[in-house]
C-alpha cells in the first residue's frame, strides 16, 4: 500500500510541472513587453528598464526559468502588483474559501447521489425511480449560475432564510460560515450531484445483477448487509471516478458562483488578477490550483486502492 | 416418487413456477416432484433452459421477483414453502448451502475471503469475530486449501479456479447445512480440476451426511457421482430413477437421445447422433407431451399430457413406456 502511494506521488509531479511551464511561458512569450504591460501606457523607458531588471527579464529564457523555478520551490512568488502583499500570503486566504466551498458542495453532492442513486436502483421502474431520473436530467441540463440565481430568489429574497451574498469566515462562527456558504455550495454541487446520482444508479443496477449478490442472499445475509456492504462496496468504484472528475470541475466552476455570491475565492481572485495584469498573482493562483488538483488526484487514487484491492496489482 | 416425508431431508412436491410480466403468465417449470434423503445425491439433468436452475432458486426461496410459485417444498419435515420471506432467508446459508457455477463471479471481488466466510458464520452461528475467523480457517483447511490463514486475508482474484470453487464449497458448508444445492459446480473448471472438486463434494457429502441436489448437464458426472437422477425437459420432469439406470438403460426417448449424443457412449460410432430439432422456447410448449415434436415415437396419444408410467427400470412421463409406437 505504501509503495503504491509512493508510486502515485511520483506520478503527480509531472501533473504539477506541466502547468508551471505553461504559466512561465504565458508570461514570457505573451506579445509585447511584460514590464510594459505591467506598468501600463504612462510608464517611462527608465521605469520599464528598472522593472525588467527587477523581474530578471534581461536574462536568457533558460536562466530565467531556472531562477523562476528556484523561487517557486522556495515559495518566493513575489509581491502582488495590485495588493503589494506577498503572493504566498494572498493565495491561501482566497484558496481557503474556494476549497471550503468545493468541499461542502462535494460532500452534499455525494450524500444526495449515494442515497438517491441507490434508492432509485433498488426501486427500479417505480414512480420514485422515474422522478429521480427525471430530476437528474433537469439537474444536468441547468447551468450553475442560473440555478444559483433561482436559489437566491427562493431562499434569500423570498423566504429570507439565508443571506443573498457575502462571506463570513469560519473564524466568525461555524454556523455563520455555514449559512453564508450553503446556497453557493448547493448551486455548485447540484449538477455534479445529478451526474453522480445517475452513475450511482446504473452502477448499483449492474452490481445488483452480479452473481456475488445472489451468493450473499443465498447465504441468508439480511438485505441491509447485502446492499450496504456487498453491493455498495463495488457499486461505489465508478462513482469515485466521477467524484474525482467533479471535484476538479468544481474548482474551475467556482468562478461564476463566487462572483454571484460575492465570495472572496480563488476563482474570482484569478479572474480579477488577469484583468489587472497582476502576473505574480496569476502565477501563484495557477500554481495553487494545480497543487490542489494534484492532491485531489492522489486522494482519489488512494481511495481507489482502498475500495478495490484489485487495483494495486495492475 | 412421494416417498415418506420423514426419512427425507428434501421433498419437492408438484412444484410449478411461472413468470408474470404484465398480464401474461409464462410457465417455466411444471409439476416438478422429487426427494433427497440424508447423504444422498440427486442429479437434476437437462439442457440449458430446461428449468434446472430455476427449480434450485425456488427451493432456496430466491426465485425471480416476478415469479409465481406453487406446490410444496419440505425441508427435514417442515413445509418451508409456507414460510414467509424472512423465514426462508434464515434457512439460506444455515440449513441450505448453495454452490454456484462460476466461483470467480459468485464470490465478492473486493471483500476478503475471510470477510465473506465470517459474515455468514457470525450471522447464523452467532460467533465472535475471532471465533468466526478460526472456524473459517478450519473450513478452508477442511476443503483442502493450504495456508488458510493467508488465504482468508486475500481476495478471490488471487486464487486459481479450483481453489475458488473450494472456497465456494467451504462457504456452502460453513454453517453445517442439511441440504447443499450445487448448480453446475464444475462446468467452469478445467477437466482435471473437475474431478478433484467432484471428489471433494462426494467426501463432504459422506462426512457431513449432506443431502445434495446436483444440477448438471453432464451425464457422465451423473453416473459417477449421483445416487439418483431426475431428467428435465422444457420445464417438466420426464424421467427419474437410480442414476445407474437412467444412464445405462434409459426409457424416455429424450434421455435415450441424450445418451446417444454423448461421445463416451459412442465409441464404436464415427458420428454422434443428435436429437432432431431444438428445445421449444418457454411460452411455445406443445400442449401435450413437450418432447413430441422431436420424438420418433410420437402419435395421436402424445397430443395429451402423459402421466408418469413405469418403464423398464425407470419411471417416465411418456405414452410409450415400452419404447414402441402403439397401434
Amino acid at each position: 500500500m505504501l509503495r503504491y502511494i509512493g508510486k502515485r506521488f511520483l506520478l503527480i509531479l509531472p501533473t504539477i510541472f506541466v502547468p508551471l511551464i505553461m504559466v512561465f511561458l504565458l508570461l514570457r512569450l505573451s506579445p509585447g513587453d511584460p514590464a510594459g504591460m505591467i506598468l501600463g501606457d504612462q510608464a517611462t523607458a527608465e521605469q520599464i528598464a528598472a522593472l525588467r531588471a527587477e523581474l530578471g527579464l534581461n536574462e536568457p529564457l533558460g536562466v530565467q526559468f531556472v531562477i523562476w523555478l528556484k523561487n517557486i520551490v522556495t515559495l518566493d512568488l513575489g509581491n502582488s502588483l495590485f495588493f503589494r502583499d506577498p503572493v504566498v500570503e494572498i493565495i491561501p486566504r482566497y484558496a481557503g474559501v474556494t476549497v471550503g466551498l468545493a468541499t461542502i458542495a462535494l460532500v452534499l453532492a455525494i450524500l444526495i447521489a449515494v442515497i438517491a442513486g441507490s434508492f432509485s436502483a433498488l426501486k427500479r421502474n417505480s414512480i420514485v425511480d422515474r422522478s429521480i431520473v427525471t430530476t437528474t436530467v433537469l439537474g444536468i441540463s441547468v447551468p450553475e449560475f442560473w440555478f444559483a440565481l433561482i436559489l437566491v430568489f427562493v431562499f434569500a429574497v423570498t423566504l429570507r432564510w439565508l443571506p443573498v451574498a457575502g462571506y463570513t469566515p469560519p473564524s466568525a462562527g461555524i454556523i455563520a460560515w455555514g449559512t453564508s456558504i450553503a446556497l453557493p455550495a448547493l448551486a455548485l454541487g447540484i449538477r455534479q450531484s445529478a451526474l453522480m446520482t445517475r452513475m450511482m444508479r446504473s452502477s448499483m443496477l449492474d452490481v445488483l445483477g452480479e452473481p456475488y449478490i445472489t451468493t450473499a442472499r443465498a447465504q441468508g445475509l439480511p438485505e441491509h448487509v447485502v446492499i450496504g456492504r456487498y453491493a455498495m462496496k463495488t457499486a461505489a468504484i465508478p462513482v469515485v471516478t466521477v467524484v474525482g472528475l467533479s471535484a476538479g470541475y468544481m474548482l474551475g466552476g467556482t468562478v461564476a458562483i463566487e462572483i454571484i455570491f460575492a465570495l472572496p475565492g480563488l476563482g474570482r481572485l484569478l479572474v480579477e488578477a488577469v484583468a489587472r495584469r497582476d502576473f505574480p498573482v496569476v502565477e501563484g493562483g495557477v500554481l495553487a490550483i494545480s497543487l490542489i488538483l494534484a492532491a485531489l488526484n492522489l486522494i482519489i487514487d488512494i481511495i481507489y486502492a482502498i475500495i478495490d484491492p484489485r487495483i494495486r496489482y495492475k | 416418487m412421494t416417498s415418506s416425508i420423514s426419512s427425507n431431508i428434501l421433498v419437492v412436491e408438484d412444484l410449478s413456477l411461472s413468470l408474470k410480466s404484465g398480464k401474461t403468465v409464462l410457465p417455466i417449470i411444471t409439476n416438478v416432484s422429487f426427494s433427497v434423503s440424508k447423504g444422498e445425491s440427486v442429479a437434476l439433468v437437462g439442457e440449458s433452459g430446461c428449468g434446472k436452475s430455476i427449480t434450485a432458486s425456488a427451493i432456496l426461496g430466491l426465485p425471480p421477483e416476478n415469479a409465481v410459485v406453487t406446490g410444496s417444498i419440505w425441508l427435514n419435515g417442515i413445509e418451508i414453502s409456507k414460510l414467509d420471506k424472512q423465514g426462508r432467508r434464515k434457512l439460506c446459508g444455515q440449513k441450505i448451502g448453495f454452490i454456484f457455477q462460476e466461483p470467480m463471479t459468485a464470490l465478492h471481488p473486493t471483500l476478503t475471503i475471510g470477510r465473506q466466510l465470517t459474515d455468514t458464520l457470525r450471522l447464523h452461528l452467532g460467533l465472535s469475530k475471532r471465533a468466526a475467523m478460526d472456524r473459517a480457517a478450519e473450513l478452508l483447511d477442511r476443503v483442502g486449501i493450504p495456508r488458510p490463514r493467508e488465504i482468508l486475508k486475500g481476495y478471490v482474484h488471487e486464487l486459481s479456479g479450483g481453489m475458488r470453487q473450494r472456497v465456494m464449497i467451504a462457504l456452502a458448508i460453513s454453517c453445517g447445512p442439511e441440504l447443499v444445492i450445487a448448480d453446475e459446480p464444475t462446468t467452469a473448471l478445467d477437466v482435471t480440476i473437475q474431478a478433484q472438486v467432484l471428489d471433494l463434494l462426494d467426501e463432504m457429502r459422506a462426512e457431513l451426511g449432506l443431502a445434495m441436489v446436483f444440477i448438471t448437464h453432464d451425464l457422465e458426472v451423473v453416473g459417477d457421482h449421483c445416487d439418483r437422477a431426475v431428467v428435465m425437459y422444457a420445464g417438466d420432469v420426464i424421467e427419474y430413477g437410480s442414476s445407474q439406470d437412467v444412464v445405462s438403460s434409459p426409457s424416455h426417448p429424450y434421455t435415450v437421445g441424450l445418451i446417444d449424443a454423448t461421445p463416451a457412449n459412442n465409441e464404436d460410432r464415427d458420428r454422434l447422433v443428435p436429437i432432431p430439432g431444438t428445445v421449444p422456447p418457454v411460452g411455445h410448449w406443445p400442449s401435450g407431451c413437450r418432447f413430441a415434436p422431436r420424438c420418433s415415437l410420437s402419435d395421436d396419444h402424445c397430443r395429451s399430457r402423459p402421466e408418469f408410467m413405469k418403464a423398464n427400470v425407470t419411471d417416465i412421463r411418456c405414452w410409450h413406456p415400452d419404447g414402441r409406437v402403439s397401434q
